[in-house]
């Protein structure tokens, strides 16, 4: 099955109606006018669906969607302005908290930046548990959307399930950096602490647990035919555009589009000395995006237990002064994300703190596709479409 | 700029910007006739600065005859310097000392504001391009890059709203984040944060002071109390 | 009922409003930032499960529910809506403030968009401080509230006399 043959938004099939099965009602009387207009809707910002405060207002006729508008901006805290009154160590501790489900993830372009600048690199032993912490919080990420996806298209159980292995995987993250998420764990020139006794083999027990449910995910929800009807050939991103949306990370690949910045950005953690590959799917919808990010959850979990084999011994912090004092220079750093790409353009001028921070998050550019792709799906098709995209309120509004 | 060895630019990296500098300087040309004004080298990265006028036809140039189809972002930067920041040496470790001088960063400026974007490419690895070009302080408009990356959009809403830049062509230029009664445009340096204003970082406690600031472990400020069991009054 | 208006309530019938009232919280099944998380898992995961407490979190509609949690930072934007939302809940409803954003807008204190705390809009009952609070902070919090639940005098209630909120830790 090629893109070509399945119905692009908008050319969704007529239903074919046979004028003679209501004969019965030829002579019925009606005396109210049917007037049919458009009807808006508004969805949120307080609503179930929508995984937070995101506000969408769809013009309808009858049950599909003419057009629609995401109003953003309910989380929105003013995270670039207060880049520039906090030092660098604050700011860490600040930016956990814009993608909140998978927080070192966000500090690790952050902290990259602010090395790349003062010229100083991490030592490897630290290189590696800082991958090992990013994968874990991807692999976190991903176990709660795949259980949450299915919550969104009426199955109840995923989530119990995505919640209980989530617990597995935040267990480690604790043991490692003392919070369940917003670990605030990453120093300028490392890491803070090494990871404690016994945890190696707990990892390696937690990641081959992740792998089974992974098998449970694939069987209950990605196996289910009403969840494959409800999301085969419902929302697809077409390549180009999806590109020139910014549309990035498991979004992207489930469109075919071959690039992960692991493996094609700049190198920034020990990515290229793992053998792992990169999942994409040509089909572009949301059981697509369901899939690649399956797929990705057992590929990070093969991740780590590599990583475990092949950690090196060594320090953790390389050598930095008390006060960090980051010398002047502009550098832009993109990571990938479980989200998808995020970036921080640091533009410092020699003080303890950032003079100008760009947050580049990747929900923000994911979700301005919807007004394009919503038109012509059905309403129950926006929450299915909402669920695949895979949003954080955080990562849109910072 | 600091040693190689440490930021450890690849070579392929590099030359990958050379390439991408080389072939947007055959197409747009240099100033004064051509677009590009100045460029740079941020850490791997080329920064090309261009002239405004310039602005859509370089977007243009980078979707279709470079393949940069990828927007990363457009966002704005304001030079001037943050005003209510703490005093060099004071000691205060609560928001850092910046400097008090207007200074322009990679690739230069001409005045206060700057648009700026980052473009990179699905098919070719690393290959990325920043762009910047000077809005002048009176005249805040630019032409928007909707109708060659639509995803354009958004960036220029934010980009309005956080500095107050007009960009022509934009299908609607409205609130994003903030309220719609919402007055001033918060990134600009100018707009102050009132709850700094008014009372200073709560988290401030009465640590001993950094090194090297009268008060500190080796000149002791305070005489040693003698010991009475802590049964003070 | 007309005897919590009238202001008597006799005891027996107190203690059964009151029971039956702490035994079957209906949260409003909404949350807004890191916290929501943190208040998911307390509620729907297998460890810290707080239905067991007879909170369920069904109602996606204030108009059913007696218990909203703030969990998450409150913007300008946002607050309205929440004014609205604790509006349309019916009497007698109950407010956690979860979340140091939610409590005084935690480390978002000088952010030119965030509301510095619920509070300004809504009167709160339990503060649940932490960033994010642990799911146990925060089945302690529901449990204070279910104490104070438990010692309420339905009709001082009906008169509007408010008593000072419960902060947990």
């Amino acid at each position: 099955m090629t893109t070509t043959d399945l119905p692009q938004p908008g050319e969704l099939p007529e239903i074919a109606v046979d004028p003679a099965a209501f004969g019965h009602l030829a002579g019925a009387q009606v005396n109210v006018e049917l007037d049919t207009g458009d009807m808006v809707l508004n969805i949120g910002p307080q609503h179930p669906a929508t995984h937070g405060t995101l506000r969408l207002v769809v013009r309808l006729d009858g049950e599909r969607v003419v057009a629609a508008d995401p109003i953003i901006g309910y989380m929105h805290r003013g995270y670039e302005k207060l880049t520039e009154y906090r030092t660098y160590p604050q700011i860490t501790t600040l930016i956990n908290r814009i993608d909140w489900l998978s927080s070192f993830a966000n500090e690790v372009p952050f902290i990259a930046a602010a090395e790349q600048l003062m010229g100083i690199e991490a030592p490897p032993r630290a290189q590696y548990q800082r991958t090992i912490l990013t994968e874990l919080s991807r692999i976190a990420t991903f176990l709660l959307f795949l259980g949450e996806m299915g919550l969104q298209v009426g199955a109840i159980t995923p989530a119990f399930y995505g919640f209980r292995d989530r617990e597995y995987v935040l267990n480690l993250i604790e043991a490692v950096t003392g919070g369940r998420f917003h670990p605030n764990f990453n120093r300028i020139g490392g890491i803070k602490d090494d990871l404690p006794w016994g945890w190696i083999s707990e990892c390696r027990g937690v990641m081959n647990k992740v792998l089974t449910s992974c098998d449970e995910f694939d069987d209950l929800v990605a196996g289910n035919p009403i969840f494959q009807k409800r999301t085969r050939s419902i929302g697809i991103i077409p390549q180009e555009l999806g590109a020139a949306y910014g549309v990035s990370g498991s979004n992207l690949r489930a469109s075919g589009v071959d690039w992960d910045l692991r493996r094609d950005g700049p190198k920034y953690l020990v990515y290229d000395e793992l053998d792992w590959q990169v999942w994409t799917h040509p089909d572009g919808d949301s059981f697509s995006r369901y899939w690649v990010r399956l797929q990705e959850t057992r590929e990070s979990a093969r991740m780590v237990l590599q990583l475990l084999d092949q950690m090196p011994s060594g320090p953790l912090m390389a050598k930095v002064p008390r006060i960090i004092k980051v010398p002047e220079g502009e550098v832009f750093v993109n990571t990938e994300n479980p989200l998808g790409e995020m970036g921080y353009y640091v533009i410092s001028k020699g003080a303890t703190g950032p003079f100008r921070t760009k947050i580049r998050s990747a929900s923000f550019s994911n979700v301005s596709i919807l007004p394009w792709m919503l038109r012509g799906v059905y309403v129950p098709d926006i929450v299915t479409i909402l669920a695949s995209l895979y949003f954080i309120l955080g990562d849109i509004d910072r | 700029m600091a040693d190689d060895a440490a930021t450890e630019v690849l070579p392929s990296r590099r030359e990958e910007a050379t390439e991408a500098l080389t072939r947007l300087q055959a197409e747009l040309g240099d100033a004064p006739n051509g677009a590009i004004v100045e460029h740079a080298d941020a850490f791997g990265d080329v920064v090309v600065r261009v002239r405004r006028d310039a602005w859509r036809e370089v977007a243009q140039v980078c979707k279709e005859r470079l393949g940069f189809d990828y927007l990363c972002f457009i966002a704005g930067i304001d030079w001037m310097p943050t005003p209510l920041v703490a005093e060099e040496g004071s000691g205060d470790t609560s928001t850092p000392a910046q400097p008090k001088e207007q200074t322009y960063g990679v690739a230069g400026s001409d005045g206060r504001y700057q648009l700026f974007a980052i473009v990179e490419s699905t098919r070719r690895k690393s290959w990325r391009l920043i762009l910047k070009t000077d809005l002048p302080d009176d005249d805040l408009h630019a032409d928007s890059w909707v109708a060659v990356y639509p995803g354009a959009d958004w960036h220029e809403r934010e980009a309005w709203e956080m500095y107050g830049f007009v960009f022509d062509g934009h299908p609607s230029l409205r609130h994003l984040y903030l309220p719609s009664e919402f007055e001033g445009h918060p990134l600009r340096k100018d707009y102050p944060l009132l709850a700094r204003e008014v009372k200073p970082w709560p988290g401030l406690v009465d640590v001993e002071p950094m090194p090297g600031v009268a008060g500190d472990d080796e000149t002791p400020a305070v005489e040693a109390s003698t010991s009475d069991g802590g049964e003070t009054a | 009922m007309g005897l919590v208006s009238s202001g008597k309530t006799p005891k027996p019938l107190q203690h059964l409003l009151n029971y039956s009232r702490k035994y079957s919280l209906w949260m409003l099944q909404w949350g807004l930032a890191c916290c929501a998380i943190e208040m998911g898992v307390a509620l729907a995961g297998p460890r810290y499960d707080v239905m067991r407490l007879g909170v369920i979190p069904f109602p996606a509609s204030p108009r059913q529910a007696d218990l909203i949690v703030i969990s998450g930072t409150v913007t300008d934007k946002m607050a309205p809506a929440i004014k609205r939302l604790y509006e349309q809940m019916p009497d007698p409803k109950y407010v956690i403030s979860m979340g140091s954003c939610a409590n005084c807008g935690g480390p978002y204190w000088d952010s030119y968009s965030v509301t510095k705390g619920v509070d300004q809009i809504i009167p709160v009952d339990v503060y649940v401080p932490g960033c994010p609070p642990r799911p146990e902070a925060f089945i302690q919090g529901i449990v204070l509230l279910q104490q104070r639940i438990m010692s309420e005098d339905p009709a001082e209630r009906w008169r509007g006399v408010t008593r000072e909120p419960i902060v947990v830790g």
